[in-house]
């Protein structure tokens, strides 16, 4: 489902629609997810050329396995990030703080579960210091308080988004580091693990969150009136404000939830890892969020948005992540290949290159020597 | 000292100014007249060389002149300062006056800039000004006022003998006026030519020694102000023969109304509203069924009194009741959900939000009032545009294109529809008509009358003076911040336009 530029539900279109009849055609050459698809497919063919087990999925111990799978799972966190952000570039801010805040939740996270253990039952066990659901709560929390900050120094004290979100990232992460204690605090309580690499009705639960809150924001921007207030607030926030939109409080609680999707993605991680590393969980994720939100075809000027984009723009960063590990590219050059590739991508997404490259490639005859 | 003769200017087919002249002396100030889109900007534009014209000559001290960009003009001794302060915040008072010509030292002004210089300079040049300012305090920091006059410092800088200041006064209160004035006083008497552009007419009575009036692009004359009293400068500028009231357009049914309005206690009323700068107390009341229009001339305070209405502005004294409860907007929101509505004069910046439909325009306000939930459905969001595209007679090809796509005309009622979705009580209107065509303007005010006989109390405000007449029950005048006065329903133009210009009665 989209959240583009109108309020119904069509499901994105296939890229290569059959036999088409004119006006199908342009109308899947025009739709908004067509470039973020095609760029998935071409990576994940790349991948599959070098990596040919890729599409190989399994049924074992009653759970599904399989390279894909690993994608999925992994790119849950930045996912879960990039749709949060989504919201706050909607309406022509940014955020750069998620991944300070990412560290935040996982720190939280593991001082409310302590570093507690005894033995029950004749076995040597991890407690937890608080109730399961208390932990989660904690940690999310965290990062909504951290998002509806940065709301407040935006809305009300009226910081550019940038220079506020800045003062977190690097505030946050030294928050992170004193939670920690500068330490990678180990987290040892075994129920907590199943949020990150856990299973539920076979399926990774890590995805199943992302697809939860994906499916939530869908729900919660279509069936209520926030995407229309927040593509007018990205448009014009002062006509939106004589209309009697409520802009700066839509705006605080749009920080608070991308601060809060951070949160979630922060207790992804930690789970993963079984650990909360002040100094480096969620270190340049920012980074890569900004990414698939742009790639999916997110306008950074604000005012147009798209979950589905920024969902398929999280995919293909974290394929392309999986795709560099898989054909063994030396650690040290992997971030060149990487930015090299983002490039390439970024560079066709770009409606203005694609025009040119158009017009040289169908360059009328007469034009040149050839 | 400068003389312009038969200017003319066209852009593409339409003539901008025809056989315009306009003859600045030492030692004079000289106002210059003329409604919005008269053709005093352009002709400022052609003395500072910022558009070549078509004809005529222009001639400084007897010879003759061509200036082709903004920076010749300059040296030919032509200064100019524009209506809103265009120097930099941040540089201090003595960087903004040298800005782009800093004193330098060193062999070939190769070394760094001469400070010690400019701030001599600077110094010398505020003394003139009778300024008590620290040269070396970032601009930014001082009042606007302050900054309008390191402007005009700026501008005297370069050995300036003839002065141009458009619309200095408009962001300035009384006492900054004043001292603006004491300024220019003192540099007229230093034998400079200035030329005073603005809409405040008592401030031309207060300084002018000759006044130029032009209308729709053409000369219609030059006086003394002994010459010329306010309404006959009016008249001048509006270019109505003001005798001829159109007395043809009253609604017999006035009468009738007004009786009816009796005894009904005020939807709206306001007493001693109004908020330091932007508008003196004033008090009025809005009856169910009541149109009452807003006149005045630009600055006079129209806007901001619709501003302050609607919770845009906050006002900082007097009482604002909505059917008899005292109410303290701070945001519009709170004024929609008490059924009041605004249709901005700032149609782009404050109304449209272009890159969304028609639709999404429309239903946008309601929306807002309604809050997040319940969300009005793609169908029926689209059975309301259409109703309302329909009714209002929008021109636009489906409800779904972005409303950017449309004339100024039809945006301005997909606007007003936006606020009709939301059945208000209180309509406002500023400058509903602006920069639409006859027939469109017709529509509106056709729609507005209809509005009000179902009950819809409406504020209209308006330049255009006739459209005022035609529609209100009751005028109030609005001039330079403070209201004027209150006339009933079948007064003259010339009746409005006295008070207009009238100088205040202390």
């Amino acid at each position: 489902m989209t959240t583009t530029h109108d309020m119904d539900t069509s499901p994105p279109r296939p890229a290569l629609p059959p036999t088409p009849p004119d006006s199908i055609w342009r109308r899947a050459a025009r739709h908004p997810l067509l470039w973020p698809l095609a760029t998935l497919a071409l990576i994940l063919a790349v991948n599959a050329s070098l990596n040919p087990g890729l599409w190989h999925l399994q049924w074992r111990d009653g759970h599904l396995y399989g390279s894909l799978v690993d994608i999925v799972n992994h790119a849950a966190p930045l996912a879960v990030v990039s749709l949060g952000l989504t919201l706050v570039i909607a309406t022509r801010g940014i955020d750069i703080s998620v991944g300070a805040v990412v560290a935040i939740s996982g720190a939280v996270a593991a001082l409310l579960i302590g570093n507690e253990s005894a033995m029950v039952a004749g076995t040597f066990t991890h407690l937890s210091r608080m109730p399961l659901a208390l932990v989660i709560l904690g940690a999310l929390a965290a990062g909504a308080l951290c998002g509806a900050w940065n709301g407040l120094l935006i809305a009300r004290a009226g910081l550019q988004p940038i220079i506020a979100t800045l003062i977190m990232m690097l505030a946050g992460r030294g928050a992170a580091q004193l939670l920690t204690g500068g330490q990678i605090l180990s987290i040892g309580y075994a129920p907590y693990f199943a949020i990150g690499s856990g299973f539920f009705l076979g399926l990774p639960v890590a995805a199943l969150i992302a697809l939860a809150v994906w499916g939530g924001m869908t729900l919660m921007l279509e069936r209520s009136a926030l995407g229309l207030f927040i593509r007018a607030i990205g448009i014009n926030p002062r006509a939106a404000r004589v209309a009697g939109v409520r802009a700066r409080t839509i705006t605080i609680c749009v920080y608070a939830f991308c601060g809060l999707c951070a949160g979630v993605a922060g207790v992804i991680v930690s789970s993963n890892v079984k650990s909360a590393d002040g100094n480096n969980a969620g270190l340049l994720m920012e980074l890569d969020a900004i990414l698939a939100v742009t790639i999916g075809g997110t306008l950074l000027t604000g005012g147009r948005f798209s979950l589905a984009g920024t969902v398929i723009g999280a995919l293909i960063i974290q394929t392309l992540t999986s795709t560099i590990y898989a054909i063994g590219v030396p650690p040290e050059i992997n971030l060149v290949v990487k930015a090299v590739v983002v490039f390439a991508v970024m560079l066709l997404q770009s409606a203005e290159f694609r025009r040119q490259l158009h017009a040289i490639a169908v360059r009328p005859p007469r034009g040149g020597p050839r | 000292m400068l003389k312009a003769t038969g200017i003319d200017k066209r852009f593409g087919a339409v003539a901008v100014l025809e056989g315009v002249q306009l003859h600045l002396r030492a030692g004079e100030v000289h106002a210059l007249m003329g409604q919005n889109g008269a053709g005093k900007s352009t002709l400022i534009k052609i003395l500072t060389g910022v558009i070549a014209p078509n004809a005529g000559t222009l001639a400084l001290a007897g010879h003759a002149i061509a200036p082709e960009s903004p920076l010749a003009s300059q040296r030919l001794g032509i200064s100019t300062v524009y209506q809103e302060v265009n120097l930099c915040p941040n540089l201090t008072v003595a960087e903004n006056i040298f800005a782009g010509r800093y004193p330098r030292r060193g062999w070939a002004g190769l070394k760094a800039i001469d400070g010690p210089r400019m701030l001599r300079e600077t110094r010398a040049l505020l003394t003139r000004l009778n300024l008590d300012i620290d040269p070396t305090r970032p601009l930014g920091a001082l009042p606007v006022a302050v900054q309008q006059l390191v402007a005009i410092a700026r501008a005297l800088s370069v050995d300036a003998k003839v002065l141009i200041l458009d619309e200095p006064t408009s962001s300035l209160d009384d006492s900054e006026v004043e001292s603006l004035f004491s300024v220019l006083r003192g540099l007229r008497g230093s034998g400079l030519a200035i030329l005073f552009v603005t809409h405040f007419l008592d401030q031309v009575y207060a300084i002018a020694d000759r006044i130029t009036v032009l209308r729709n692009g053409r000369f219609v004359g030059e006086w003394t102000p002994a010459q010329l009293p306010a309404p006959a400068l009016v008249a001048a500028m509006v270019g109505r023969d003001v005798a001829l009231a159109s007395a043809a357009t009253i609604d017999e049914q006035a009468p009738a109304r007004q009786v009816a309005l009796e005894g009904q206690s005020p939807r709206l009323s306001l007493r001693d509203f109004g908020a330091t700068r932007r508008l003196h107390p004033l008090s009025l009341d809005l009856h169910d069924g009541e149109v009452v229009g807003v006149a005045g001339l630009l600055g006079s305070g129209r806007t901001e009194l619709a501003r302050l209405m609607f919770g845009l502005d906050a006002a900082d004294s007097g009482t604002l009741q909505v059917q008899g409860r005292a109410v303290r907007f701070t945001h519009p929101a709170q004024a929609v959900r008490l059924g009041l509505a605004f249709c901005p004069e700032e149609r782009k910046a404050d109304g449209i939000v272009g890159e969304l439909s028609v639709r999404e325009n429309i239903v946008l306000a309601l929306q807002a009032r309604a809050g997040l939930w319940p969300c009005i459905r793609p169908a029926k969001q689209r059975e309301l545009a259409q109703r309302y595209i329909e009714l209002l007679g929008i021109r636009a090809a489906d409800s779904d294109m972005p409303i950017a796509l449309l004339s100024g005309g039809n945006q301005q009622k997909a606007l007003l529809a936006r606020w009709l979705a939301t059945a208000p009580r209180v309509l406002i209107l500023d400058e509903p008509t602006r920069g639409i065509d006859v027939a469109a303007k017709q529509e509106l005010m056709n729609e507005v009358m209809r509005l009000a006989r179902e009950g819809m109390s409406v504020l209209f405000i308006s330049s255009e003076i006739d459209e005022v007449l035609r529609i209100s029950d009751r005028i109030v005048v609005l001039r330079d911040r403070r209201k004027a006065g209150e006339l009933p329903r079948g007064t003259s133009e010339a009746e409005v336009m006295n008070l207009i210009c009238e100088p205040v009665a202390a």
